[in-house]
């Protein structure tokens, strides 16, 4: 088994199945059924091969494993180079799992074109995990910027009324912040000879040039965080989009953001990100308040948890540009958090959608007394968005505040009037959907969750404790590439200094 | 070598077979006058064929022939492959429309052959003289070509517009190679560059207007933004196989001839020239974007598109480096598989036996035509440049060309346009796949079926495994510069 090539075969087993549902012939239903079994099937498999993975990963090291290299474009030193790290490890785990789950979350809601459907998701699939594995610019930017090919189609075909103007919002904004990162990627090449990330990461890039790099690529990744201000696209996108859309958005696209900080600013551009790490803050601390703000006062329930993604995502860059080791581990594992959160939130919302066709808070109330599970389930996630302790919410967020403690004090305080505003509009919004009195008719007829449904809900269950009591398992896979990180940036930075007081101790004469 | 020996015919045997063969065919077309044309154009195909491998057949490496007014390297032979596969391909295209629309006769293969002559004459051109002989040996057949439809009168209007712009321009042309004659004494390509190669005829005022004059003509040609006001009205008003004969290879042998010209004989004057090929792929980019928002024509749409795509194209010259020419050609040759892809599309929309050219008219296609619209979806995100698509290589080898000269201002303009262009091209696939349906389009047959196929899959492949093609670029591209 070692000698496979695992992760080509995690990233591009999707494609086959996508493959196998483009030539299906025969009548509608037939297909629609076929397509969500082999959809199911290949995202299962894929989950299942990616644990592999997990398994085979040796937490004591650093660097790249299950590294693989071909050329690609010879001629311009571009290469076909996958291999994970503790970091991407998650985040391409993340991906196989949400992905089956949306699969299955999907299995009656969509009503139209499921071949189209399924294909999509699974060229998704293939698009995420590609991003999170390449360690090759060129490489790393196709993914990146093909995954809103199927987004797009995702938003377009199936979403809610005002999708066309949401699905070209999203696709717009985010292509116009990647395209500067491209001539940024080009540029990179010009310094190094070729468009390998390994080397890149050990590489020391002029500190003028750092600046321009480093706002080449914050430009891309501000964008598909989202920060504030270039977050407008992010609630449209999430209203308008399918139930499992929003969950792949939410759980896993807002991630590619903040890899990218992770994975490019900080390591490549050490002098650039310490130079910078005060814009970073002041946007995330904007973020965290204003968003949580305005998330108090929405109608709509998938807008609310939308503009809490926002907030979320803010002490997710907080964390990264603290340079802790608390603060960037609390922020990898805030990531994963709010993927398994804000994902199942999602699909709670979805839920009640189904069967009421609407997204409007006030046409709730009272869910409590016909659907005591959902309640339950719904309370659960409610509580670990909050970041309560033994669900996996409050390690990230405790994690990411203990570090930007160190690294800034007022930082970390404004951070923290999120939290408190956070758990106020999480429960202004349970408490008018699930309390209070059931008055409406056709409330009363409402259903509580189908087995299929606890089969989508439960696996999300498990891991929100699992991260919450034992986060261990997760972080210790992390550890020595965060720490490697951090030493490879504070000793980047001391020389800088250094180089910078020699110089101007040689101008005094 | 003695002036009355013969010249060594070798290097330009593609060119001579191709013009023999395209004269043998009008015989043959005279002969049957009345009968079916579609063996005519058939064998025009195959002509188009047999040139292609002696192409490959050429010796390598720099040939110069007949007193030097010819050349053969490996450029000209990679962006000849290109035009010939174009040409071939727009024959196919046109058999059909050309029966249904009640114009197929057997001179439109015949017209196509010269043109590609013409073309392939610009691109071998050492010389000013063979120059203008190549541009408006082609010109001429294009003229006639884009008026074919003779009781239209749009296709009048449009070969009568092309025609008076294209003499104008022509004329330009010949006044600043007249200027640079003067100035140099010479119209032979290398002596030119041998003569400005000595540093006091940097600063020559009269060269710098006549390179002008040469750049404002192969601009003309190639439908740059401010010489690009014909492109939209042709496009639209010619017949759709002849635009989509026009946005391929005339473009691209008018683009190779723009090379040539500005790196071989002028290359010592890139400083000058740079600043103007930076100022037209700008304007191409903006406008090619700008303008394209509000078409309701696919046709109109698709001439801005080209003039945006001719726009990032320069880029690779505006760097004037063999990294830049190699972006350009793998540009082309990409451009070349959307384009001939999207316009078998484009020939597919007929309803109630009229064509319709209306954007608006694609509405739900996905639903009628699932394979056809997925095809035009794949070429349209490649237009748009995003990646795993031929046409994000293509755009990403121009800007590195750029931003390796550190044309930086050059390279944001161009990918912001690229994100503005995005939009237009984005609105035919939400019409395709976000609208409801409009009734199906009529049955179109198989060979726009395996164009459409051979487009979309060298679109594809081009993006996944551009590796191959970037290689023989580079070793084209090599070929035009010296040392």
């Amino acid at each position: 088994m070692t000698n496979w090539p695992l992760l080509t075969l995690v990233t591009f087993l999707p494609l086959v199945g996508a493959g196998f549902i483009l030539v299906m012939r025969g009548d509608e239903a037939l297909v629609a059924r076929n397509a969500r079994n082999i959809a199911l099937i290949t995202s299962v498999i894929v989950f299942v091969l990616s644990l592999f993975l997990w398994s085979g990963f040796d937490s004591r090291e650093a660097g790249f494993q299950f590294v693989e290299k071909v050329d690609w474009v010879p001629s311009f030193g571009i290469s076909y180079h996958l291999g994970i790290d503790g970091i991407s490890l998650f985040f391409v785990l993340l991906s196989t799992f949400l992905t089956p789950l949306c699969v299955l979350a999907s299995w009656i809601s969509v009503h139209n074109r499921m071949r189209e459907y399924m294909i999509a998701f699974l060229v998704l699939e293939t698009l995420m995990v590609g991003m999170f594995a390449a360690l090759d610019f060129l490489l790393f930017y196709v993914f990146f910027e093909g995954v809103l090919i199927p987004m797009f189609l995702i938003i377009g075909v199936w979403g809610g009324p005002r999708r066309v103007y949401a699905a070209f919002k999203f696709f717009l904004f985010t292509l116009l912040g990647s395209v500067l990162m491209l001539l940024a990627i080009l540029a990179i090449y010009f310094q190094l000879g070729s468009t390998d990330m390994v080397q890149a990461l050990t590489f020391k890039f002029p500190v003028g040039l750092q600046t321009w790099l480093w706002l080449a690529f914050f430009a891309s990744f501000a964008v598909k965080v989202p920060m504030w201000p270039v977050h407008t696209w992010l609630p449209d996108a999430h209203v308008e989009a399918p139930t499992a859309g929003s969950v792949i958005l939410a759980g896993v696209l807002l991630k590619m953001g903040a890899y990218g900080f992770l994975r490019f600013s900080v390591p490549m551009f050490p002098e650039a990100t310490h130079l910078f790490t005060p814009l970073v803050y002041a946007l995330s601390v904007i973020a965290i308040i204003y968003t949580s703000l305005v998330a108090l006062v929405q109608q709509d329930m998938k807008k609310l948890i939308a503009y809490s993604s926002i907030a979320h995502m803010g002490f997710v860059t907080i964390g990264i540009f603290t340079l802790t080791e608390q603060g960037i581990q609390g922020a990898v594992f805030q990531m994963l958090s709010h993927g398994i959160v804000s994902g199942a939130l999602f699909l709670c919302v979805g839920v009640v959608y189904d069967r009421l066709h609407t997204r409007e808070i006030s046409r709730y109330g009272g869910l409590a007394e016909r659907m005591p599970r959902y309640s339950f389930v719904f309370m659960i996630f409610m509580l670990a968005s909050i970041g309560l302790p033994v669900t996996s919410g409050f390690v990230g967020e405790f994690l990411v505040l203990m570090g930007a403690f160190q690294a800034n004090t007022l930082v970390a305080f404004c951070a923290t009037t999120g939290t408190i505003l956070g758990a106020a509009y999480m429960l202004y919004l349970y408490r008018r959907v699930i309390y209070g009195k059931l008055t409406r008719d056709d409330l009363k007829t409402m259903l509580d969750l189908s087995p299929r449904e606890m089969l989508v809900f439960a696996p999300l269950l498990v891991l929100v404790f699992w991260m919450g009591i034992y986060p261990s398992s997760f972080l210790r896979p992390m550890q020595p590439a965060i720490g490697s990180l951090i030493d490879h940036v504070q000793t980047a930075t001391r020389d800088s200094l250094k180089a910078a007081q020699v110089a101007v101790a040689v101008e005094k004469p | 070598m003695p002036v009355y020996a013969l010249p060594d015919f070798t290097p330009a045997v593609p060119e001579i077979f191709l013009a023999v063969a395209a004269m043998a065919l009008l015989m043959f077309g005279v002969s049957r006058a009345g009968a079916k044309t579609r063996p005519v154009a058939w064998i025009g195909v195959v002509i188009l064929a047999i040139a292609t491998l002696l192409l490959e057949h050429v010796p390598a490496g720099r040939l110069v022939t007949f007193n030097g007014m010819f050349v053969t390297d490996a450029f000209g032979t990679f962006m000849k492959s290109l035009i010939m596969i174009g040409s071939a391909i727009s024959i196919i295209l046109a058999m059909r429309y050309n029966e249904r629309e009640g114009m197929d006769r057997f001179e439109f293969p015949v017209l196509i052959l010269f043109a590609t002559v013409g073309m392939m004459m610009m691109v071998s051109a050492n010389d000013l003289i063979s120059l203008y002989i190549g541009l408006e040996l082609q010109s001429l057949a294009l003229y006639v070509v884009a008026a074919f439809q003779r009781d239209s009168v749009r296709s009048t209007e449009a070969g009568l517009k092309y025609f008076v712009l294209g003499a104008l321009s022509s004329g330009m042309m010949l006044y600043g190679a007249s200027m640079v004659y003067g100035f140099t004494g010479t119209t032979g390509f290398d002596q030119i560059a041998q003569a400005l190669s000595a540093p006091s005829a940097v600063n020559s005022i009269g060269l710098i207007v006549g390179i002008v004059f040469v750049s404002v003509g192969l601009a003309f040609k190639s439908s740059a933004v401010p010489f690009h006001m014909w492109t939209p009205d042709v496009y639209e008003g010619a017949p759709t196989p002849v635009t989509a004969f026009f946005a391929v290879a005339p473009k691209i042998a008018a683009l190779s001839l723009f090379v040539r010209v500005l790196i071989e004989p002028f290359g010592h004057l890139m400083v000058d020239w740079r600043q103007i090929i930076q100022f037209v792929a700008v304007a191409s980019m903006i406008l090619g974007s700008l303008a394209a928002i509000n078409q309701k024509n696919i046709k109109r749409l698709m001439a801005y598109s080209s003039i945006g795509h001719v726009g990032y194209a320069l880029i690779g010259l505006a760097a004037g480096t063999p990294t830049g020419v190699q972006g350009l050609m793998v540009y082309m040759a990409i451009y070349l598989f959307m384009n001939l892809g999207t316009f078998a599309v484009i020939l597919t929309m007929r309803r109630d036996g009229h064509m319709v050219e209306g954007i608006a008219d694609l509405a739900g296609l996905s639903k009628t035509k699932p394979m056809v619209a997925a095809a035009l979806a794949i070429l349209m995100f490649s237009m748009a440049g995003i990646p795993p698509f031929g046409g994000f290589w293509s755009k990403v080898f121009v800007f590195q060309a750029a931003i390796q000269q550190h044309l930086i201002a050059l390279s944001v303009i161009g990918v912001v346009t690229s994100v503005i262009g995005a939009y237009y091209y984005l609105r035919i696939i939400k019409l395709m796949y976000f609208d409801d349906a409009e009734r199906p389009f009529e049955a179109s047959g198989i060979e726009l079926g395996a164009v459409i196929f051979l487009g979309t899959i060298g679109t594809v492949l081009l993006g996944i495994f551009p590796g191959p093609i970037v290689a023989a670029a580079q070793t084209a591209a090599a070929s035009l510069f010296p040392g």
